[in-house]
């Protein structure tokens, strides 16, 4: 039986953490991931795990240590946000190319500047050219489910790959709610141990990482990385169902959420998809409008093809994006549904909206609004805010 | 009691306004509820004004945002009424709860004209008849759970009693200071509504 | 060798994972004597084998067997010159060519 507890998204994070018990943990704290690596500092130092805490001087300092750490062959981790995720750009690019299975536990923040500590997206979005594995949750139960199955999936030998557990900054990472915890010995059954087929610190075999190549070599090199990603989408779901097996919640590449027979849909990840599922119960009970979500789990690989299926009925979609790009025309997420509506030759009307930036907050009503606009939208096949802000002031 | 209770503290930092949400998530979260307990973040500074929600329902939440139209305030310290509009968007069947020595009469211009009820409780003086000191969160604890209904009395005496036991392992004399500033503020509660 | 299997006509499936090199001293396939426009000789004759010449080289190519040093790795020198620059016995030169 599953254990019913209460825990904030930070603490059901370390609880995965340690019933994992990983080789090596480096850190350095920031808001507001830092309760992660303090939870796990405290495991250690009452001896219920055995991971290897590094101290480090800065974020560049956590990752390097962690692809060290994973290239040696140890199970590896570590934690940050915002900021420190981007002191981090140069190092991430290497733990993807060098195909170390390292597992990253983010709590999205907003970048600076200005100075902001809330809930953003921009701190994963900008990483999402990096090479890395990127899966999202709405809730402190789908933080946890995701960190359980994030080493199955960077260490399968198809994949390969670096893993990033997203979780919306203080929304989820702070607040309390009801979780099922997996029991210990499932866990550790289900992560299993890392058998790694080539690692620094077998005495059987010279081995070299992270060797400098030249342009004949590079392109070779991404294809590869580009596989691996490919492979990915197969490995996410077969873990998927396993966890499933498990505990009998389901996951995949993303939620849909009243979305079958939906004329509108909005498509959105994290935290505020929860509120999103509240303004549909509530937009279908009181009015009986098809409306719909489609909330993304797994941002990289991106799912283009499942998600143009998915919303290849809907009469109008607002893709909304908890993060600027400056393209100045759109964010990052609408873009690549957009192109993946547009390839797929889906007729529905789309249309990208920027909310929740710097931990804006989003409401029931704000989505009510949302729905009530593609409603507008799809009867007079005319778009005039393509790409506005929710709940900006002025006009 | 209704499907989705919504519960917003006012309190300032260091107070225990965070803590005592959370507390009572937990209390709810074991008297079988769901539940959700979240502060407000900014930057964190002691004395500033902050504020604190909880939802508590008999089915899943899944609402991430903060609550704007709240059945129950709770204002842990009465400074704050001076410069912060506790009653905003406070539901009038619901009532606001506030820990102060003041004579109610006194608080009820600062409250913009709220309809529903409002209760005054000294939680200072309660706890320090019980426990001797100013523990203010125990006895606002107890006002907003016999305020709101939100679990039975009993259940929430019964797992308050459980939780100290295990809180205070090691000074099991403070125990029974906690429970009966918990009871006396249930009877003193009821004389105090409006 | 590592270069019979990868090499810059190798397509992409054949690249190992990160570029990972199973192997040791690779380097040493890789023959950077090419390179030489100049080429130094030693002159055995006025050389006292003081050894000063090994440990400047950049390229390991002054080769030591039993305290003695021998004829140069000429597969892997450069022809830098540093060797001759720093024999306090002017016996290593500088030629021309490979």
């Amino acid at each position: 039986m599953a254990v019913r507890e209460r825990l904030s998204g930070n603490e059901a994070v370390a609880y995965a953490i340690k019933q994992i018990n990983p080789d090596v943990m480096p850190a350095f704290p920031i808001t507001p991931s830092t309760e992660i690596p303090q939870y796990v500092a405290n495991y250690i130092a009452n001896g219920e795990i055995d991971t290897e805490f590094i101290p480090v001087e800065s974020e560049h300092s956590s990752m390097s240590a962690a692809v060290g750490a994973s290239a040696a062959g140890a199970r590896t981790l570590t934690a940050t946000s915002s900021c420190g995720l981007a002191l981090m750009w140069e190092e991430l690019y290497v733990a993807a190319s060098n195909r170390l299975p390292v597992v990253l536990a983010l709590v999205n923040r907003a970048l600076s500047g200005p100075i902001n500590i809330n809930a953003d997206h921009s701190d994963s979005m900008g990483a999402r050219d990096s090479g890395w594995i990127q899966i999202y949750a709405e809730s402190n139960q789908e933080a946890y489910d995701n960190f359980l199955q994030a080493y199955p999936i960077a260490e399968h030998k198809d994949v390969m790959l670096p893993v990033m557990i997203c979780q919306d900054g203080f929304i989820t990472s702070h607040g309390v709610e009801n979780i099922l915890l997996v029991e210990d010995d499932l866990v550790k059954g289900f992560v299993g141990q890392r058998e790694p087929e080539h690692y620094l610190l077998n005495p059987q075999e010279t081995l070299a990482v992270g060797p400098y190549a030249v342009s004949s070599y590079y392109m070779e090199t991404k294809r590869g990385q580009r596989q691996a990603m490919i492979n990915a989408r197969r490995v996410i779901l077969e873990v998927a169902e396993r966890f499933r097996a498990m505990t009998g919640r389901e996951y995949g590449f993303f939620e849909s959420y009243r979305l079958e027979d939906a004329d509108y849909a909005a498509v959105i990840i994290g935290s505020a998809a929860g509120t999103c599922k509240a303004a549909i119960d509530q937009i279908r009970n009181t009015t009986g409008k098809k409306v719909g979500l489609l909330k993304i789990r797994v941002f990289r690989p991106f799912p283009e093809e499942e998600i143009a299926t998915a919303l290849a009925h809907v009469k109008a979609v607002a893709i909304l994006d908890r993060s600027e790009m400056f393209s100045a025309t759109g964010g990052p997420l609408g873009a690549e549904v957009r192109a993946a509506l547009y390839q797929a030759k889906c007729g529905a009307e789309a249309v990208n909206y920027l909310y929740g930036l710097g931990g804006r907050d989003i409401t029931v009503d704000d989505f009510c609004q949302v729905y009530e606009k593609l409603e507008k939208i799809a009867a007079e096949h005319r778009i005039t805010d393509m790409y506005d802000y929710i709940g900006l002031r002025g006009v | 009691m209704k499907k989705t209770m919504e519960i917003r503290w006012h309190g300032r930092g260091g107070q225990g306004a965070k803590t005592a949400a959370l507390l009572l998530a937990d209390v709810a979260f074991k008297a079988g509820k769901f539940v959700q307990g979240f502060p407000e973040y900014g930057p964190e500074r002691m004395g500033a004004p902050i504020t604190a929600y909880n939802r508590i329902s008999e089915e899943p939440v899944t609402v991430h945002s903060n609550i704007y139209a709240p059945d129950y305030v709770v204002v842990v310290d009465d400074g704050l009424l001076e410069t912060t509009d506790v009653t905003h968007g406070l539901k009038e069947d619901g009532a606001v709860i506030i820990n102060t020595e003041k004579e109610k009469e006194t608080l009820l211009p600062f409250l913009h004209d709220y309809k529903g009820k409002v209760y005054t409780l000294d939680a200072k003086s309660i706890s320090m008849q019980t426990l001797g000191k100013n523990y203010p969160n125990s006895p606002m604890l107890a006002a907003v759970v016999a305020v709101s209904g939100v679990m039975e009395q009993e259940d929430f005496l019964k797992e308050m009693e459980a939780s100290f036991r295990h809180k205070f392992a090691k000074k099991p004399e403070v125990i029974d200071g906690n429970m009966k500033a918990l009871e006396l503020t249930f009877s003193e509660i009821t004389k105090a509504s409006a | 060798m590592i270069s019979d299997r990868i090499n810059e006509s190798s397509p992409w499936q054949d690249i190992t994972e990160g570029n990972q090199i199973y192997e040791a001293a690779t380097s040493r396939e890789f023959c950077t004597g090419e390179w030489r426009t100049s080429t130094p000789v030693w002159n055995q004759e006025k050389c006292r084998q003081c050894l000063l010449c090994t440990p400047v080289c950049p390229d390991s190519s002054v080769p030591v067997r039993e305290g003695q040093r021998t004829e140069f790795d000429y597969d892997h020198c450069k022809g830098c010159g540093i060797c001759a620059k720093v024999c306090p016995f002017g016996a290593i030169t500088m030629k021309e060519g490979k």
